[in-house]
């Protein structure tokens, strides 16, 4: 018995490790978001590379993950949900790679008035990352806590698009270029999205949770 | 050893073979089903646990069937346990709910019928309430079980994957106990009509280890169940496991463990004797049906999580079995009956010889009977039940319940005190076997005789608490 135990406690802190990733990846992507803001490249290209290293151990645990799951035959009623939030929780931590690699290759010029919103969409946005990994760690071991973290998320999600709508009108009522106009409002977008896709995650969450109480 | 007796009991494996494709789902199909358990290891488990439990439990529930009706020639066997056996699969072709358990009590009562015997309707009444009220207490355990295991687990904050493991080795252990309780309550339907006829004698190894000839028989039924879970459980399980037996692997372990403690309660030799010690009031020792235990623990689960999600039209479906299995059971055992003594002309009972003496109207005098008209039949040796019950009739209108009374204290056997038969008791105590064995070899004609000089001993008071079970360790079977 005990060596089934000891496999098991090992996938469970690979699934903590996990998340871990996911984590880091939204406190880099804030960091990262800042240091372009205040045009720190060196700084802000370090961070990436950082992000981006992170994304693809993210990865590989992942399908670790996934194939002892599997092969395994573990959790077989909840394995398809298991697999489904992780694979949706890598997603958020895409986005957020994506999102500053962006950043790196299209070199948006944000106009300083629009700098503490992008620092808020991305603060935000972060937490709604954060509180989809708690919400998730708490699916594994204390699922009374799930609806706590989904209700956060959904919170700071629709703070997100308050934020948004705000950058975009401001930067369409100003003076510049519209191809520049567009460029940052899919900046504000994409930032955007990682609530957006944190949210989702949150609904496979719910139910989720639901079905393993019964 | 006449070999004719391979023949006979057949139909009694083939029972053994079907009860155990059939019902292995009900102990393992979750775990299989889900793919928490392998059905190589599930079927290894449930095969092992089933022999084990028939051999050591079985016992109970096969007495309580043999007070219902002792089929006492292995061909009335063999036509009881065939009858009940095409009966349950006529049944099932027909979509009709049946147990095994419950057809097989029809099948008892219809060679009652077919033979005069008198069925004991206290049995009969006892058997009925134990059917109805186990998917009851089925469900109420399941209910109970589930609110304790959910609050735990929420409570303790059990890791998802550790709740995994946890579950499988739930399910592993409560289908082992399930597949033990399984072979102990079962075996009565699978063996429980050749236990009387006494196919097999006991196997003494060098006086240190003996095997009763009801033993072989279970052993033997044991293994048909084991047989019938390797070759055909599988099937079983993926036809009707996938529909019925879709439940989580924890409702699974909660629903296995309600069945099992359901049938532990009604098979369990050793707690209704510390029953008995404790002065309390014992639980009858029947066959019960497996899959109607299963459906009440399901039903009960369903009431713990949502009530309003109950289809309470399954316990009307199951109620119909029953009325209809026993009946149908019956029907077909009669007419067998009727064909394998007639057509084929071989002995479905062996007739019991009958006297009325002075101690046996002591006897009905003390057990409130009318024994009016009594002295006339004192002195004549009646040859079967017909010819002593339609004397008895002409002297009073006497109840079947009456007519059993006096039949068993009126027939004429032979019993002997025999101090290794004693070594099976679970009953007595130690006291009273050793005085037993002071008296080891000595013969009695008739029961009466037998009681008497226990009363005289002063062992009546313990023997006597047990249900007429002395017969089994004093009786000398009249077929040898």
């Amino acid at each position: 018995m005990s060596m089934f135990i000891k496999k098991t406690i090992k996938l469970e802190q690979q699934i903590d490790e996990f998340l871990d990733y996911v984590i880091k990846g939204g406190l880099i992507f804030k960091l990262g978001v800042k240091c372009y803001l205040e045009n720190q490249e060196t700084e802000f290209e370090g961070y990436l590379a950082e992000l981006r290293k992170i994304e693809e151990k993210a990865d590989d645990l992942r399908r670790n993950i996934e194939i002892k799951l599997y092969t395994r035959t573990l959790i077989p009623e909840s394995r398809g949900d298991v697999l489904g939030l992780l694979e949706s929780c890598d997603k958020v931590l895409n986005t957020t790679t994506d999102t500053l690699l962006q950043f790196s290759v299209e070199i948006p010029q944000i106009l300083p008035e629009l700098k503490q919103d992008f620092l808020d969409l991305a603060e935000i946005s972060t937490l709604c990352c954060e509180n989809t990994v708690s919400g998730i760690r708490a699916y594994f071991k204390n699922i009374d806590a799930v609806r706590d973290y989904v209700t956060k998320v959904q919170f700071y999600k629709k703070e997100t698009i308050k934020i948004a709508e705000k950058l975009k009108r401001t930067v369409f009522r100003t003076e510049i270029a519209l191809s520049q106009k567009i460029h940052i409002r899919y900046f504000a977008y994409h930032i955007e999205l990682i609530a957006e896709n944190s949210e989702d995650v949150c609904d496979r969450l719910s139910i989720a949770a639901i079905k393993r109480i019964e | 050893m006449d070999y004719s007796v391979w023949f006979f009991i057949t139909s009694g494996l083939f029972l053994g073979w079907s009860l155990g494709a059939n019902h292995a789902v009900n102990v393992f199909g979750t775990a299989v089903v889900s793919r928490m358990v392998k059905f190589k290891n599930a079927a290894l488990i449930a095969g092992i646990f089933v022999v084990l439990g028939c051999v050591i439990g079985g016992e109970g529930t096969t007495k309580t069937l043999n007070t219902l009706g002792a089929v006492n020639a292995i061909a009335g066997s063999f036509t009881v346990a065939l009858a009940v056996g095409t009966s349950v699969t006529l049944m099932t072709k027909l979509k009709l709910p049946v147990s095994t358990s419950q057809a097989v009590v029809g099948g008892i009562v219809g060679w009652n019928f077919f033979t005069g015997s008198p069925t004991d309707y206290s049995s009969l009444t006892k058997i009925f309430i134990t059917w109805v009220t186990s998917p009851i207490i089925a469900a109420a355990f399941a209910f109970i079980l589930f609110k304790i295991l959910k609050f735990t687990i929420l409570k303790k904050n059990i890791h998802l994957l550790r709740l995994d493991v946890y579950t499988r080795y739930g399910l592993i252990i409560v289908g082992a106990l399930a597949s033990y309780s399984l072979g102990a309550n079962n075996i009565a339907n699978v063996m429980g009509l050749f236990v009387s006829a006494k196919p097999f004698t006991d196997i003494n190894i060098i006086n240190l280890f003996s095997v009763s000839g009801t033993q072989i028989l279970f052993l033997l039924g044991g293994i048909a169940i084991a047989i019938g879970i390797f070759t055909y459980g599988y099937n079983v399980m993926l036809t009707v496991g996938k529909e019925m037996y879709k439940i989580s692997p924890i409702t699974g372990f909660v629903v296995v463990l309600a069945e099992f403690l359901v049938l532990f309660l009604f098979t369990s030799q050793s707690l209704e004797k510390l029953l008995l010690n404790l002065g309390l009031p014992t639980i009858p020792l029947v066959p019960l049906s497996s899959t109607q235990a299963f459906i009440g623990a399901v039903l009960g689960v369903g009431l713990a999580k949502d009530p309003h999600s109950i289809n309470f039209k399954v316990f009307g479906k199951i109620s119909i079995g029953w009325v209809s299995a026993p009946i149908i059971a019956g029907v077909i055992t009669f007419i067998s009956l009727f064909f394998v003594q007639n057509v084929f002309e071989q002995k479905v009972i062996i007739k019991s010889e009958y006297a009325i003496t002075d101690s046996v109207i002591k006897y009905a005098q003390n057990e409130g009977i009318n024994i009016e008209g009594w002295d006339k039949l004192i002195g004549v040796r009646y040859e079967g039940v017909k010819e002593i019950k339609s004397e008895l009739l002409k002297l009073s209108e006497y109840s079947e319940k009456e007519l059993a009374i006096i039949l068993n204290y009126a027939e004429v056997d032979s019993f002997l005190i025999d101090s290794k038969k004693l070594k099976y008791n679970l009953y007595l105590k130690n006291e009273t076997i050793n005085e037993l064995k002071k008296m080891n070899g000595l013969k009695f004609d008739n029961k009466i005789d037998l009681l008497e000089k226990l009363k005289e001993k002063k062992l009546l008071s313990d023997i006597s608490l047990n249900n007429k079970n002395y017969e089994q360790y004093f009786k000398i079977s009249k077929n040898k």
